[in-house]
C-alpha cells in the first residue's frame, strides 16, 4: 500500500506502444470487471475504468457517476458508461463514501479514451476498509486476464 | 479465437488488419467495426472529406436472360421495365403479408441483365428466392468480387483524378471504369446520404484498388461502426431493424419505393408478392409508423427499448440508435403510433427505468447531398 501511496500521478503514454496495445500501469489495482482503484496520499481511492476497458468499449459518449455523499459496498453498481456500441456498469472496486466525482465527464466524456487513468477519472472514495484493495488484481494479474478475454 | 476460423473474410482482410482494424463477426464475415480514430471521427471523416468502406460482404449476383425484366417485377414493386441502361433502382422483395423479405440496389447492365446487390444476411435466403422464381434465366453469384464504397464530398474530387467517367456519375447511375488497369464497376451511391461511389472489383485487385484510394490525403478507412451511424443520421432503413418479413412498406415509411405504375391505381398494378395487403395498408395507413428521435442530453437510448407518451404508456420501440457525432447527439429510430408520429412531438424512451425525453424529429437528421447533375 505505501507504493500505491507514492504511485506518480502521472502515466505518460508510450509512444512505442502498439495502437492495440493496452497500458496497464503497475501502480494501481483492477477488478475484473475493468475498474481501477488508486490510493491517493489523502487516504481515499480514486476510481476509473483501464485502458482495455475504453478500448473495448469504443467512444465514450455518456457517463453516469455515483452521487457524492453515497455509500457503496465493494462491487455495488456506481454508475453506467455509455459508448457508441453499448451500456456498461461500473462497480465499485472498494467499499466507501463518494467524496467526490469528475464533473468533467458530464461534457466531455470522450476524456475517458483520451486519459483513463488520469483525467478521465470516474469518483473519489473515503475507504470504510483499505485492506479491501489487496483483494484487487495487481497489473499482472490483471492484464493475463484480459489477454484471456 | 476458433470462432474467427469460421468466418468468411473479404479481399481487404490483410489491409484492414494492417490498418489496425478491430474485426467482428458480421453476417458470418469477419469486419471491421472502426480502426483506430475510433467511429465518432470516421464518421465525421466521412461527413468532412471522404471514407472508404469495405463492404464486400454484400451479396453481388447477376440476373440475364430473355424474361429476366418480368422476374424481377414478379418479386418487387418497382417499374423495371422503366429501368434505363446502368441506371439503379432501390428495391424491397416482398413477401406474401407484404414484409419484406430484403432490400436491395438493382442495376440495369443490358435489354435482359440486372446486376444485384443484396445485404450479406439474406444473400442465400434471397438466391434460393430468385431461383424459385426463374423460367429459364440464368442467376449467377459473384463470389471473386469486393465491394468498395468511397463516400463523402471529397469522393467526387478523388473519383476525378482516376477516372473522369466517374466523376461525371449522378446518383443512381453506374459505368464501367478503369482505375490504373483495374477494371471497376462504378455507381454513384452509397448508405450514407452523402455524395459517393460504390465500386465492384474482382477480389484479386480489391487490395491495389482500396491502398490507390486511401493514398488520398482525404480519404480514411471507415468501418462498420461509422457505416452505422451515417445511415441513421441519414434516415436510411436497415434490414433487420426497420425492415423485416413482419413490417410492410408502408409502416417503414417506404411508399416511396412502390413505384406508381405497379400501384393500386397504376398501369401495371400488382403482380409482386403481398401486394394485395400492400395495397389496403396503403389506402387504410399503417397502425405504426417509423420515425425519427431526437435524443435530450447526452444519455444514448437503445434499440429494443420502450417509447412512452406522456402519461408513460408504452406507444412505441425504438429499432436503431446511435450517436448522431455529425447531428450533435444521440438519436433513434423507433416505430410508433401513428398519431404520435408527427414530428415535434414530446416523448420519452424508457432506458432502464428512466424516461429520457426525446422529440419525434424530421428525417435525415443530416442533409442529404446527393449529386443529380
Amino acid at each position: 500500500m505505501g507504493a500505491l501511496a507514492t504511485a506518480p500521478r502521472q502515466y505518460a503514454p508510450n509512444s512505442q506502444e502498439d495502437s492495440n496495445m493496452s497500458l496497464t500501469p503497475s501502480e494501481l489495482k483492477y477488478a475484473s470487471s475493468h475498474e481501477w482503484a488508486r490510493l491517493e496520499e489523502d487516504g481515499t481511492v480514486t476510481v476509473g475504468v483501464s485502458d482495455h476497458a475504453q478500448k473495448e468499449l469504443g467512444d465514450v459518449v455518456f457517463v453516469e457517476l455515483p452521487e457524492v455523499g453515497s455509500t457503496l459496498a465493494a462491487g455495488d453498481e456506481a454508475g453506467v458508461v455509455e459508448s457508441v456500441k453499448a451500456a456498461s456498469d461500473i462497480y465499485a472496486p472498494v467499499g466507501g463514501e463518494v467524496v467526490a466525482v469528475n464533473e468533467t465527464l458530464e461534457d466531455a466524456p470522450e476524456t475517458v479514451n483520451a486519459d483513463p487513468y488520469n483525467d478521465g477519472w470516474f469518483f473519489r472514495l473515503q475507504p470504510s476498509d483499505t485492506a479491501e484493495l489487496d483483494a484487487l488484481l495487481s497489473a499482472d494479474d490483471y492484464a493475463a486476464r484480459c489477454e484471456e478475454d | 479465437m476458433t470462432e474467427q476460423a469460421s468466418l468468411a473474410t473479404t479481399p481487404l482482410d490483410g489491409l484492414h488488419r494492417e490498418l489496425g482494424a478491430k474485426m467482428v463477426p458480421f453476417a458470418g464475415y469477419a469486419m471491421p467495426v472502426q480502426y483506430p480514430a475510433g467511429i465518432i471521427k470516421e464518421h465525421l471523416h466521412t461527413r468532412e472529406a471522404a471514407g472508404l468502406f469495405d463492404v464486400s460482404h454484400m451479396g453481388q449476383l447477376i440476373l440475364r436472360g430473355e424474361g429476366s425484366t418480368a422476374v424481377l417485377e414478379s418479386l418487387v414493386p418497382v417499374d423495371i421495365q422503366a429501368l434505363p441502361e446502368n441506371g439503379q433502382t432501390y428495391a424491397l422483395f416482398t413477401n406474401d403479408q407484404g414484409g419484406v423479405l430484403d432490400d436491395l440496389i438493382i442495376t440495369r447492365w443490358g435489354p435482359e441483365c440486372f446486376f444485384l446487390v443484396v445485404n450479406a444476411a439474406c444473400k442465400a435466403q434471397d438466391i434460393a428466392h430468385l431461383q424459385s422464381a426463374l423460367n429459364g434465366q440464368e442467376l449467377k453469384v459473384l463470389e471473386d468480387k469486393a465491394l468498395l464504397a468511397l463516400q463523402g464530398p471529397k469522393a467526387r474530387e478523388v473519383m476525378a483524378a482516376l477516372s473522369p467517367e466517374a466523376a461525371a456519375l449522378t446518383f443512381m447511375n453506374g459505368a464501367r471504369i478503369e482505375v490504373g488497369g483495374i477494371k471497376v464497376y462504378i455507381t454513384c451511391s452509397g448508405y450514407t446520404g452523402e455524395d459517393g461511389f460504390e465500386l465492384s472489383v474482382d477480389a484479386e485487385h480489391a487490395d491495389a484498388l482500396a491502398r490507390r484510394l486511401l493514398a488520398f490525403e482525404d480519404v480514411a478507412p471507415v468501418g462498420l461502426g461509422a457505416r452505422d451511424s451515417l445511415r441513421l443520421e441519414a434516415g436510411l432503413c436497415l434490414y433487420g431493424h426497420e425492415l423485416s418479413t413482419t413490417i410492410d412498406p408502408v409502416t417503414a415509411g417506404l411508399m416511396w419505393s412502390i413505384s406508381k405504375s405497379r400501384r393500386a391505381d397504376g398501369a401495371r398494378p400488382g403482380g409482386f408478392p403481398g401486394a394485395d395487403v400492400i395495397f389496403q395498408r396503403m389506402s387504410e395507413g399503417a397502425a405504426l409508423r417509423r420515425v425519427g428521435l431526437a435524443v435530450e442530453g447526452k444519455r444514448p437510448v437503445r434499440e429494443g427499448q420502450a417509447v412512452l407518451d406522456s402519461d408513460g404508456r408504452q406507444v412505441g420501440e425504438v429499432c436503431s440508435a446511435a450517436f448522431g457525432a455529425s447531428f450533435g447527439g444521440p438519436i433513434a429510430m423507433a416505430f410508433v403510433e401513428r398519431p404520435l408520429g408527427e414530428p415535434g412531438t414530446a416523448l420519452s424512451v424508457d432506458v432502464r427505468g428512466k424516461a429520457i425525453p426525446v422529440t419525434v424529429t424530421r428525417m435525415p437528421f443530416s442533409p442529404q447531398r446527393y449529386f443529380r447533375g
